[in-house]
């Protein structure tokens, strides 16, 4: 399914060839429609001539149009698009001040780089002055402080701002820029030819546009009708070619492994627990954050949880392997990165990395459930165990077993061999490593 | 100087922007991220400045993010973007027969001033491109295709500023 992981092929001449040749037919179809000659585009804004408005509204909805029928009818993950994070306030003075950069200049940078590929002079004295001019925020950048990352919306899109289905916006979006390039016709008649407007000459007249026109919209309402796949569709198609992932256990972490992540400085790990609230008061990872499979449904709670940097590894861990298997499906049907699943879970990790025996000792009677907690507990310890946190390499346990005031623990202590931590810590455990951390982008924004 | 272009030749507005909608739905298609140019132009001026003072380039953060150290400034997808709208610019200029050395400018003013307003313009157009981490390419049309808010309001803030200056600096085009 689209987009594709080119990340994996950073560095390799065929990803550069690819942008090469995007950015070649980008060049091209901006000099084609006249974008490297500075008069044409200065004109806009004396209303004379509105190229730079029909051409960028048509290819904003065309684009979207194509992206989000593509997204419909399930053949790309819009959730693994890049969209710019919205920062409101620099967005906008950014704006503003390119605006007078526009109308001062003549260009904005990508125009200027086709017409200083033309050999036009002024594209080529703009183009060297974008090039200060980002340095000079470069050297001053330091001056703005935190305002530059003020406002911060993270990816913001206008179907979350106005609560609407995305096809709607589509639609509207499509009327939208109609009902502007009928203005811009009007607008080029009367500033740009000097023509005068009739009652008649209102109505676009026009066959071939007509037609567009009407295909476009007619296009973005099958697209709204048709309606955008919810996160569980997309887990079936994203997995449909590794349908047998989780059979095959690819996504299934052995503890040792989880430890050693946790113990690499570059990356960052996450425990999500999707247990109940009692048995993660019980134990739980040191960090682990406790969430049930219920709020994991919730959209916004989800794009809070996935706004996360590049080197951010999860691992989805239950009692057992159901739930967090049921969670790990929505995390990665929603698009997240780097997502895996505690092999065995908690009952697992805690054959791994046991706790001392009178604290918790193996339920040995009776027919345990699925995703029951296989340990019974003295007192909930939380993460107040060496077995919370092995990646630290102490040999002391914080934890108290009170099994001298306790005769009832006293039997289980005197059983266990008596150590600080009921295993050597320096162990060598053999397992299988599987995870493979992968990038979420290749470019850090549309502009770099 | 020639002020006339052969504007006649210029592909009809809508078509030129439903070409350019396909080629910018198939960057995301194909890699996930949209069209841009005003970053990788940051990149070359920092990698050139590398090769004059390659220990301020490492000293200033916003600069040494791009190219400090031994990072390869210009091995960035960006870059090759970059390289190819040139090389794609020029290739349509040759084959329409638009390629000429020439400048365009409003009738009331000099070539210098043209010049020396295009430098400005550039320069300015630069610092904000960075401070709204996009331009017109990048944020508004990228932005635009996939429904950023931030995007949309960063575009109608071009307008609005152009548009707002326009009368004042009316000398230089018309």
């Amino acid at each position: 399914m689209a987009p594709f992981e080119i990340s994996t092929l950073t560095g390799s001449l065929p990803y550069y060839l690819i942008f090469l040749f995007i950015g070649i037919a980008f060049g091209a179809v901006l000099e084609m429609s006249g974008f490297g000659d500075s008069r044409k585009l200065a004109a806009q804004f004396y209303l004379k001539d509105l190229t730079v408005l029909k051409v960028m509204f048509t290819a904003i909805v065309v684009a979207a149009v194509l992206i989000f029928t593509s997204s419909a009818f399930g053949l790309l993950d819009f959730s693994r698009l890049w969209v710019n994070p919205t920062y409101l306030m620099p967005g906008i003075i950014g704006g503003l001040i390119m605006g007078v950069g526009f109308i001062v200049g003549g260009f904005c940078p990508g125009t200027s780089a086709v017409a200083a590929a033309t050999l036009k002079l002024d594209g080529i004295a703009f183009v060297i002055g974008v090039g200060l001019g980002t340095l000079l925020f470069g050297e001053t950048a330091g001056l703005l402080g935190g305002a530059r990352f003020a406002t911060f919306g993270g990816r913001y899109t206008l179907d979350e701002l106005f609560n609407l289905p995305i096809g709607v916006v589509v639609v509207l979006l499509v009327i939208m820029a109609l009902m502007m390039f009928w203005a811009a016709e009007l607008a080029e008649k009367h500033f740009g030819r000097g023509q005068k407007i009739s009652l008649k000459g209102l109505l676009p007249s026009n066959r071939k546009y007509i037609t567009a026109a009407s295909a476009l919209v007619v296009v973005a309402f099958m697209v709204a009708v048709i309606g955008q796949p919810k996160p569980l569709d997309n887990w079936k198609k994203l997995f449909t070619a590794a349908a047998t992932s989780l059979d095959n256990r690819e996504p299934y972490i052995h503890p040792a492994e989880v430890v050693e992540w946790r113990q690499d400085d570059t990356v960052y790990v996450r425990v999500l627990d999707v247990r109940t609230e009692r048995d993660f008061n019980q134990f739980h990872l040191q960090g682990a954050i406790n969430i049930s499979l219920d709020i994991l449904k919730d959209k916004s709670y989800l794009k809070m949880l996935k706004t996360v940097p590049d080197n951010m590894l999860t691992f989805v861990v239950s009692n057992d392997e159901t739930w967090a298997a049921a969670g790990w499906k929505q995390l990665v049907g929603a698009g997240f990165k780097n997502v895996y699943i505690i092999d065995g879970g908690i009952n697992n990790w805690l054959k791994v990395y046991p706790t001392d025996p009178c604290i918790a000792s193996p339920i040995t009677k009776g027919n345990l459930k699925d995703e029951q907690l296989a340990y019974r507990f003295q007192k909930a310890i939380g993460d107040n165990c060496y077995s919370s946190h092995p990646e630290v390499k102490t040999k002391k346990s914080p934890t108290e077993c009170d099994w001298k005031e306790n005769p009832k623990l006293k039997e289980a202590h005197n059983d266990a061999v008596i150590r600080e931590i009921p295993f050597d810590v320096d162990r060598k455990i053999t397992f299988e490593r599987k995870v493979k951390m992968q990038k979420n982008k290749s470019m850090a924004g549309g502009c770099g | 100087m020639n002020n006339k272009t052969k504007t006649n030749t210029y592909i009809n507005p809508y078509l030129g922007g439903a070409l350019l909608g396909i080629v910018l739905f198939l960057a995301f298609f194909i890699t996930g991220n949209g069209l841009g140019a005003s970053g990788a132009i940051n990149r070359v001026m920092v990698a050139v400045v590398k090769l004059f003072a390659s220990e301020h380039v490492d000293t200033v953060g916003y600069l040494a993010n791009l190219g400090g150290g031994n990072s390869d400034t210009l091995a960035n997808s960006g870059v090759a973007m970059l390289f190819g709208t040139l090389f794609g610019g020029f290739a349509s200029g040759l084959f329409h027969r638009r390629l000429k050395v020439e400048l365009r400018k409003g009738p009331s003013i000099s070539p210098t001033t043209r010049i020396i307003m295009a430098i400005i313009g550039g320069i300015i157009m630069g610092y904000g491109a960075r401070l709204a981490r996009g331009c017109t390419s990048g944020q508004a049309l990228s932005g635009g295709a996939v429904l950023s808010v931030g995007s949309f309001a960063f575009m109608f803030s071009i307008f609005i500023g152009a548009y707002a200056l326009a009368y004042f600096v009316r000398k230089l085009w018309n």
